[in-house]
């Protein structure tokens, strides 16, 4: 099924985890020092949130931690377009660049490509005008603004704790009004609280929130998917067991939400695979953090649950590959045999010797939903076990082409297919 | 009167169209932060042997204000990416900070050195604390700097480039971030 590289999830050190008591615990509490007597006994192993909860004392253990991307965006001429490679017949090019840690995507009515940030504070929109491509900074000064979503005019953008919005963007991208807030009931840790969000066929607003470390029992308001109306109000909860979803969308033919889920870290090298999932009903349980990829009881908190009792994922993305942000194509410009796969941006692995993902795959389902196949689509973003760029969204735009982020790079790429033209000008 | 050299000369790194050295154009950062990589300026850190990409991530967000400390702000604001990368290269080279003379009180450097590995500072920062890639080198870093900077990550006033020293500090208390600081500066 995945012929390919993989890597994993979340990035940076943003923290991913938990694991409060665990192993790490008494792992930790033997190697401590007999000094102890001063020390803090009472405080936990390791802060919760702390992406190294759970990590086995060994050395090749300890050489992993989250890779942070550089700061600056690379300069166009510095882009890895030419060590990208994609099938026959497909072409890449720069879209835009320019934009620091260019995160998730959402395409505006008249065009305007908004690209959120996550180690930022910008969201940005790509104007593109008499054939001549521009970016904005569409609003700043936001915390960890992640998510973007548009519809009916308006750009809804979801911060770390909050979600607004701002009405009538596109009339206005040249002196946009700050971002009314619409909904704020969510949780403030860092760790897996950047947010993908997107708008489904229900006309609802998706919002994420993540669990509260690598691997930990939370509370009620961690761990799941909500939907709400486009106001903020009646805000529920659609989803439980979701780790870190970082990309979702709806299956064209059925109306079903898919969503990819970040596998837990450290449990070892080669699983938990990420998970893409299917919703069939409200409030199913997908099993995190208990039960990963479907059949593996989690070795700390797994103790008296049972796989069967959760919903086993469509299709698994890989150890540690952080699959993230994932769209249906549904457009004509591609061979048929793409119509309504998935496309997904697999970020690539920080929690693994050799790292993997750090690709686009083509995910084919079966009848039934569940994944048929995964294939490379674009690859060349890790070379020598380093990483040239990371995938973190994709996106069809109105013509069938398709739209990729690099938030390493800060840039947008654009793939056609048939033969090479000049981006949509 | 790192202060007036400062307000005198931060035209002067932010001209790089003059013919100026890098020695020249860092002379304003040096007043404070010391000339042979450690500094003698209160709450101000020690730059010497510091990571570049660290050092880079810095000064970008000194420069897009996601890291709010007015002095620094006004200095990075006309840097162009150029020059961030230049000075983050200039910083890494400069010479390591020294452990004070002293070896410190026995009682709180065990207090300092257990926490540390409690909390496991030697998984991102190494275990000499020299620091890797986006993580800084802390080793030797002056103790009060130490300690203003965990505190800030502490009740979230300073947000790190990612939200992980946030989520360290949760658990970590005033007095123990006192020992931390104090072990960490002086530690061998």
């Amino acid at each position: 099924m995945m012929s390919y590289s993989s890597a994993p999830r979340s990035l940076l050190l943003a923290g991913a985890f938990f694991g409060a008591f665990t192993l790490s615990a008494a792992a930790q509490q033997a190697a401590s020092p007999p000094a102890a007597g001063a020390a803090p006994a009472a405080a936990p192993a390791l802060p919760p949130g702390s992406p190294m909860i759970g990590r086995p004392d060994n050395e090749a253990a300890a050489k992993l931690a989250p890779v942070a991307p550089p700061p600056l965006p690379a300069a166009p001429d510095k882009l890895p377009t030419a060590k990208l490679k994609v099938p026959a017949g497909f072409n890449i090019e720069v879209y835009a660049a320019g934009m620091a840690n260019a995160r998730s995507l959402a395409l505006g009515d008249k065009g305007t490509v908004f690209v959120g940030s996550r180690l930022v504070d910008k969201v940005y929109g790509i104007v593109n005008k008499d054939g001549k491509r521009s970016v904005k900074v569409v609003a700043s000064g936001l915390y960890r603004p992640n998510g973007v979503a548009f519809k009916d005019g308006t750009l809804y953008i979801a911060e770390l704790s909050k979600v607004s919005k701002i009405d009538k963007v596109e009339d206005n991208l040249d002196s946009p009004p700050k971002p009314t807030m619409i909904y704020d009931k969510l949780p403030k840790d860092e760790a897996h609280g950047w947010k993908f969000i997107a708008i489904g066929p229900d006309n609802k607003l998706y919002v994420p929130v993540g669990q509260p470390g690598n691997n930990v029992l939370h509370d009620e308001d961690h761990g799941q998917i909500r939907r709400m109306n486009l106001d903020g109000t009646g805000a529920e909860v659609y989803a439980r067991g979701v780790r870190n979803t970082v990309g979702f969308d709806w299956n064209p033919e059925n109306k079903q939400m898919y969503f990819t889920d970040n596998g837990r870290d450290w449990l070892s090298e080669s699983v938990p695979e990420d998970e893409l999932n299917r919703i069939t009903k409200a409030g199913e349980h997908f099993g995190a953090p208990f039960c990963y990829q479907g059949n593996i009881i989690d070795q700390d908190l797994g103790w008296g649950k049972n796989c069967k009792d959760y919903t086993a994922p469509a299709g698994l993305m890989g150890p540690h590959t952080a699959a993230l942000g994932m769209r249906f194509y549904t457009g004509n410009m591609f061979p048929k045999a793409y119509k309504n796969a998935i496309i997904i941006a697999r970020h690539g692995s920080w929690n693994k010797s050799h790292k993997e993902g750090g690709d686009v795959v083509v995910v084919k389902l079966n009848k039934d939903g569940t994944m048929k196949s995964m294939e490379p689509f674009i690859t060349g973003f890790l070379e020598d076990n380093k990483y040239v760029g990371r995938p973190v969204d994709v996106m069809q735009m109105k013509d069938g082409s398709l739209l990729v982020s690099d938030d390493w790079n800060g840039a947008v790429y654009r793939i056609t297919y048939g033969k090479p033209k000049v981006a949509a000008q | 009167m790192c202060k007036t050299i400062m307000a005198l000369t931060f035209a002067l790194i932010a001209s790089s169209a003059a013919a100026e050295t890098l020695q020249e154009r860092a002379a304003p950062c040096l007043a404070c932060h010391g000339e042979k990589g450690q500094s003698e300026t209160e709450n101000t850190p020690s730059l010497g042997g510091q990571q570049a990409p660290y050092a880079l991530i810095q000064l970008f967000m000194f420069r897009e204000k996601l890291r709010t400390f007015e002095p620094m702000n006004e200095m990075a604001k006309a840097l162009t990416d150029d020059d961030l990368r230049t000075f983050s290269d200039f910083i890494a080279q400069m010479p390591k900070p020294a452990p004070p003379a002293d070896a410190g009180d026995p009682a709180r450097m065990q207090r300092g050195q257990a926490l540390a590995q409690q909390h496991r500072c030697n998984s991102c920062h190494n275990p000499d604390f020299s620091g890797k890639e986006n993580v800084p080198r802390i080793a030797n870093q002056r103790e009060d700097y130490l300690a203003k900077t965990l505190g800030e990550y502490k009740d979230n006033s300073r947000h790190g480039y990612d939200g992980s020293m946030a989520d360290v500090m949760g658990p970590i208390s005033p007095a123990q971030i006192a020992d931390l600081a104090y072990y960490i500066a002086r530690v061998r």
